[in-house]
C-alpha cells in the first residue's frame, strides 16, 4: 500500500499486480514453454523469439514516436514484448524472418498502435499478425518443423541463423527433412481420406499419447504456466474453463456419436494452440468480455468455433479466428451481462 | 493484510448474516492510534467555528464582535430546516466574524466566528439535564435538534431529521463498523465510554420508536464488542444486540451494512427508511444521549490523529474549532517531513490544502502522512479492462465502463451505467493496475451532470419566461387593438365631417384674430 498525491479520495493504492506486472506475469508464465518448445524444435525458436520481441519494440518505439507518446512508461509495460512471444508460438520454428517481421509489425502497428496502443485495440493484436500471415503467406506457415527427435538431421544454432535469414540450407539437407504437416494438418488430411482416428495416430510418426509428438510438452508446460496464472490471480478461470470445457464437450458429443471420423476430445484439447488459446490469447482482458458470466460465454463460444473450424474450416486449427470472432462478439457479450447493479431490482436485458 | 479475528464466527451465532458484493481488505493501521486512551485536547487560545459543518444550509451566526460568549452557548442559528445551529465550544469573546480556510481541498474559505478563549470553560446556564424516558419523541427531536447534532461518522447529515421518520421504524441500526484504515475514534468510544453509546441508543430508539436495536461493530474491534456487550449486561438491557460484523471495507457503509445485517438492499437512490430501517453512527448516538440527558450541545468530538508523520498517534477529545496544527502539535507531527494533511480516511478523506483549518464536526480523523510516504508521480497506464474494479465494487457497478464513458465526457451513456449509485468508496481505484483516478473521473462526471442539469433548469426557466413574455405582448397587443375597435368606427364620412368642423373652427379662429393683425 502507497499514499499518492491525489486529486481526491482515495489516497492509498495497492493492487494485487500492475498492468506492466501482469504483462511480465504472462511472459514469466510462457518461458518455460518457450524453452521446451526450443529444446524439442530446435533454435529456430530461439531465433524467431528473439527477432520478434525486437521487432515488436522498435515498431511500437516507432509508432510511439509518431504518435508523440512518451516512450519509455509504454515500451516498459511489456505488452508488445507479449504480443512478440505469443506470435512466435503460432509461427514455424523456422519461419524466414520476413515472416516474423511482417506478422509482428502488422500486430504492433496496425492491430495494436493504430487503434490507439494498450486498452484501446478490439482485436488481440498477436492473433490478428497471425491470421494476415496464415491468409497472405498460407504456404509459409505449413513449413512446420518436426520435433527433432523425428527428423533426419538438425541445424545448429548458425545454419540456423543462416536459414531464416537466407533461406540457405547446408548441402544434403533439405527443407523436407526438416519439416512435415502438423498434428491437426494430418489428422484433417487423413480424415479426409476416410480414415479413423486410431489408425491415423498409429500409423502417422507424428503422433505420440495424446497429441503429437513434441507439441504435447509444449502444451502441457503452457498448462502448468496457465495454472500457475490463476493461482496468482493474474488471469480468472472463468476464459480458460469455459474454453476448453466447451471444446471438449463439444468434441466429446461427435466422438460419441461417431468415433471413426471424429477425433477424440483428449487430442482436440491437447493438439495446436488449444491451451495456448486458452490461457494466453483468450483472456487478454483487453479485448474479451470483461464480467464473470461475460467471460464464461466468451469462453465458451471460442471452444465451439475453434471444434467448427477445426472440423468444418478450411484451415488445420481454429484458435485464431475463433478469438478474432469473439472479440467482435465481446461488446455484445457485455452489453447483456451486465450486473444488477446494488438496490436496482432485476435489470432488463 | 489485516487479519479479520477468529473470534468474529463466534460472536455472530444467533443472527444470520448477509453479505455484500465486493469491497477490499486494506492494511487497518488501527493499533497505532488505540495504544492509548483518548486524551483531552488543550484549549487552544482561539477557536474557529464555520458556519456549514454539516450538509445543508449554513447557520446564521446571532453575535456579534465583541460579544462575551459562554461555553455551550448558541452562536448560530440554523439558517434553513436542513441545518444545524453552532455552539461555542469554550467561554471567550468573539474577536471576529469573517471568512477563513475550512476543510476542503480546494483551500476554501467561509463565514466563521472566532472565538478567543478566556480559558475560564464557563458553561452557559440553558444546560438542563433530563431523563429521555419523561420526554416525548417530540422533545427529544428538539434537544437534539437544539444540540446541532449532526452524523458524526462523516457525511454531517443533521441527525434530527433521521430522528422524524414518518413512517415504522423496525430496526435501528448504530453503525460501529469504522471500516476506514487508521481511524479508531468510533473503537475508542467504544471502549472507553460504552454506556454513552447504549444510552444513546435508547434515547434514538425512543425518539423513533423502533422495535429492535443492533450495535453493528466489525469484527476487528474485539474489544469495543466486549466492552459494548458486558456493558449491556452489566445496565440488563436485554432488548439490544451487538453484532460483529465480518470486517471488509466499505462495511460501514449504510447501505452496505444494512445488507450486511438484514439481507436487504435499499432502493437505489432511497433509503434506509424504506425498509423501516434508521441507521446513526455510534458517536452520533453518544452525542445525543449528552444532548438529551445532560443537556450538552455538540461542542466537542473525540478524533483520531494519526499517520506515519505523528510521532504519538492517539485519539483526542478536542473542541470543536480548534485549530488542526494545534491537534497535530499535541501528537508530535513532524511538520518538516509532513507530505499529505488528510481530514477523514485514505478511502474517503479530504486532502487539506490548508493546514491552518478548524476541527469540525464530521472530522473524525487527522491523517498526517509523511512525504517519504508518498508516491509522487504513479506511472498511470491505459485501462485494459482487467475487471479488477467491478470485482471489488460493494455497488456491483461497472468501474471500467463508467471510466471509459467519463472519460469521453459521454454523460448520457454514463448515467445508462449508474453512476449516480456510486457511493465513492474508492475500491476500484485501490485495485487498478493501471493506477487510474478513477473516483476522480467518476466525480468529474457527476459535477458535470449537475452543472448540465442546473443550466437546463435555468434554460427552461429562461424559456418559459420568454414563452409568457411573448404570450403577454400578444395579448396586450390584441387589447389595444380591441380598445381601439370600442372607439368610435372611423368611415370616410366621420373622416370628412371632422376635417370639416376644424377647417370651420379655423376660419372662426381667424376672423376672431383678424382685428389684431392688422
Amino acid at each position: 500500500m502507497k499514499f499518492r498525491k491525489a486529486i481526491s479520495s482515495p489516497y492509498i493504492h495497492h493492487p494485487p499486480y500492475s498492468t506492466a506486472g501482469m504483462m511480465f506475469s504472462v511472459i514469466l508464465a510462457l518461458l518455460p514453454a518457450l524453452a521446451i518448445y526450443a529444446l524439442l524444435f530446435g533454435w529456430g525458436v530461439v531465433v524467431n523469439a528473439a527477432l520478434a520481441v525486437g521487432v515488436a519494440l522498435v515498431c511500437e518505439a516507432g509508432m510511439l514516436a509518431v504518435r508523440r507518446r512518451p516512450l519509455f512508461p509504454t515500451l516498459g509495460d511489456g505488452s508488445a514484448i507479449l504480443t512478440a512471444l505469443l506470435l512466435v508460438f503460432a509461427l514455424p520454428p523456422l519461419a524466414p524472418w520476413w515472416l516474423t517481421t511482417v506478422g509482428v509489425a502488422f500486430a504492433i502497428i496496425v492491430a495494436k498502435q493504430l487503434y490507439g496502443g494498450l486498452g484501446f485495440n478490439p482485436f488481440n493484436p498477436a492473433m490478428v499478425g497471425y491470421v494476415v500471415l496464415l491468409v497472405s503467406f498460407p504456404k509459409e506457415l505449413t513449413l512446420w518443423s518436426m520435433p527433432l527427435s523425428l527428423a533426419g538431421s538438425s541445424l545448429d544454432f548458425s545454419t540456423t541463423l543462416s536459414y531464416i535469414f537466407s533461406g540457405s540450407l547446408p548441402d544434403g539437407i533439405t527443407i523436407d527433412a526438416l519439416t512435415a504437416a502438423t498434428p491437426l494438418d494430418t489428422m484433417k488430411t487423413q480424415l479426409g481420406l476416410g480414415r479413423t482416428p486410431g489408425a491415423i495416430a498409429a500409423s502417422e510418426p507424428v503422433f505420440g499419447f495424446l497429441g503429437g509428438k513434441g507439441w504435447i510438452w509444449v502444451n502441457l508446460t503452457l498448462l502448468a504456466g496457465g495454472l500457475w496464472l490463476i493461482r496468482r490471480r493474474v488471469i480468472s478461470w472463468h476464459i480458460p474453463v469455459a474454453l476448453l470445457g466447451s471444446l471438449a464437450a463439444i468434441s466429446s458429443i461427435f466422438y460419441l456419436l461417431d468415433s471413426a471420423h471424429n477425433a477424440s476430445p483428449l487430442f482436440h484439447l491437447f493438439s495446436g494452440a488449444a491451451i495456448l488459446g486458452a490461457f494466453f490469447i483468450a483472456t487478454d482482458p483487453v479485448t474479451a468480455a470483461t464480467s464473470n458470466p461475460g467471460r464464461l460465454w466468451y469462453g465458451a463460444g471460442i471452444g465451439v468455433l475453434i471444434y467448427v473450424i477445426r472440423s468444418w474450416g478450411g484451415f488445420p486449427d481454429g484458435v485464431a479466428f475463433a478469438v478474432l470472432l469473439m472479440n467482435m462478439a465481446a461488446p455484445t457479450i457485455d452489453h447483456y451481462t451486465k450486473p444488477r447493479v446494488f438496490g436496482h431490482g432485476d435489470r432488463d436485458a | 493484510m489485516e487479519v479479520a479475528s477468529t473470534e468474529g464466527g463466534k460472536r455472530r451465532r444467533g443472527m444470520k448474516l448477509w453479505s455484500f458484493h465486493g469491497g477490499i481488505h486494506p492494511p487497518g493501521h488501527k493499533r497505532e492510534s488505540t495504544t492509548r486512551p483518548v486524551e483531552s485536547a488543550p484549549l487552544p487560545k482561539e477557536l474557529v467555528l464555520p458556519m456549514l459543518q454539516h450538509l445543508g444550509a449554513p447557520a446564521d451566526p446571532v453575535v456579534k464582535v465583541g460579544d462575551r460568549v459562554l461555553k455551550g452557548e448558541t452562536i448560530a442559528r440554523p439558517g434553513n430546516f436542513i441545518s444545524a445551529p453552532i455552539h461555542a465550544s469554550s467561554s471567550g469573546t468573539v474577536v471576529a466574524i469573517e471568512e477563513r480556510p475550512v476543510p476542503h481541498p480546494s483551500g476554501l474559505s467561509a463565514p466563521c466566528i472566532v472565538i478567543e478563549t478566556d480559558g475560564k470553560e464557563e458553561w452557559h446556564p440553558s444546560r438542563e439535564p433530563a431523563d429521555h424516558r419523561d420526554l416525548e419523541p417530540a422533545e427529544i427531536r428538539d434537544r437534539v435538534r437544539q444540540a446541532g447534532i449532526v452524523g458524526l461518522g462523516g457525511a454531517g447529515f443533521p441527525s434530527f431529521v433521521k430522528l422524524n421518520p414518518g413512517k415504522t421504524v423496525k430496526t435501528l441500526i448504530l453503525n460501529g463498523a469504522e471500516c476506514e484504515p487508521y481511524i479508531t475514534c468510533d473503537d475508542a468510544l467504544m471502549r472507553e465510554r460504552p454506556e454513552q453509546v447504549i444510552k444513546g441508543a435508547m434515547v434514538i430508539r425512543r425518539a423513533v420508536q423502533a422495535q429492535h436495536c443492533i450495535i453493528a461493530v466489525e469484527d476487528n474491534k474485539p474489544a469495543a464488542i466486549d466492552t459494548l456487550t458486558q456493558t449491556l449486561r452489566s445496565e440488563g438491557v436485554t432488548d439490544m444486540e451487538v453484532v460483529a460484523v465480518p470486517a471488509r471495507y466499505p462495511a460501514g457503509g449504510e447501505k452496505q451494512l444494512i445488507k450486511v445485517l438484514t439481507g436487504k438492499e435499499v432502493p437505489s437512490g432511497g433509503l434506509p427508511i424504506q425498509l423501516g430501517i434508521v441507521c446513526h453512527n455510534v458517536a452520533t448516538a453518544a452525542a445525543v444521549f449528552r444532548a438529551v440527558e445532560l443537556g450538552e450541545p455538540l461542542i466537542s468530538r473525540i478524533v483520531t490523529v494519526s499517520g506515519s508523520a505523528v510521532g504519538g498517534p492517539r485519539n483526542l477529545e478536542a473542541l470543536l474549532g480548534t485549530p488542526v496544527p494545534d491537534l497535530l502539535r499535541h501528537c508530535d507531527t513532524d511538520f518538516e517531513g509532513l507530505g499529505e494533511l488528510i481530514m477523514g480516511g485514505p478511502m474517503m478523506g479530504v486532502a487539506l490544502a490548508h493546514h491552518q483549518v478548524p476541527l469540525i464536526k464530521t472530522g473524525n480523523c487527522l491523517l498526517a502522512v509523511s512525504r517519504s510516504e508518498i508516491e509522487q508521480r504513479p506511472v498511470v497506464r491505459p485501462c485494459i479492462r482487467c475487471g479488477n474494479c467491478a470485482e471489488a465494487c460493494p455497488v456491483n457497478l461497472l468501474p471500467q465502463q463508467l471510466y471509459w464513458h467519463a472519460q469521453s465526457k459521454n454523460l448520457d451513456k454514463i448515467q445508462e451505467f449508474d453512476l449516480f449509485d456510486c457511493i465513492e468508496c474508492g475500491c476500484c481505484a485501490y485495485v487498478c493496475p493501471s493506477n487510474l483516478p478513477l473516483v476522480h473521473y467518476y466525480r468529474f462526471a457527476k459535477s458535470e451532470i449537475r452543472a448540465q442539469q442546473e443550466k437546463k433548469r435555468k434554460a427552461d426557466i429562461a424559456r418559459e419566461r420568454h414563452q409568457k413574455r411573448l404570450e403577454r405582448l400578444e395579448r396586450e397587443k390584441a387589447e389595444r387593438a380591441a380598445r381601439r375597435a370600442r372607439k368610435q368606427p372611423v368611415t370616410d364620412e366621420s373622416k370628412k365631417a371632422a376635417i370639416q368642423a376644424a377647417l370651420e373652427r379655423t376660419k372662426a379662429a381667424k376672423k376672431e384674430s383678424s382685428p389684431d393683425e392688422v
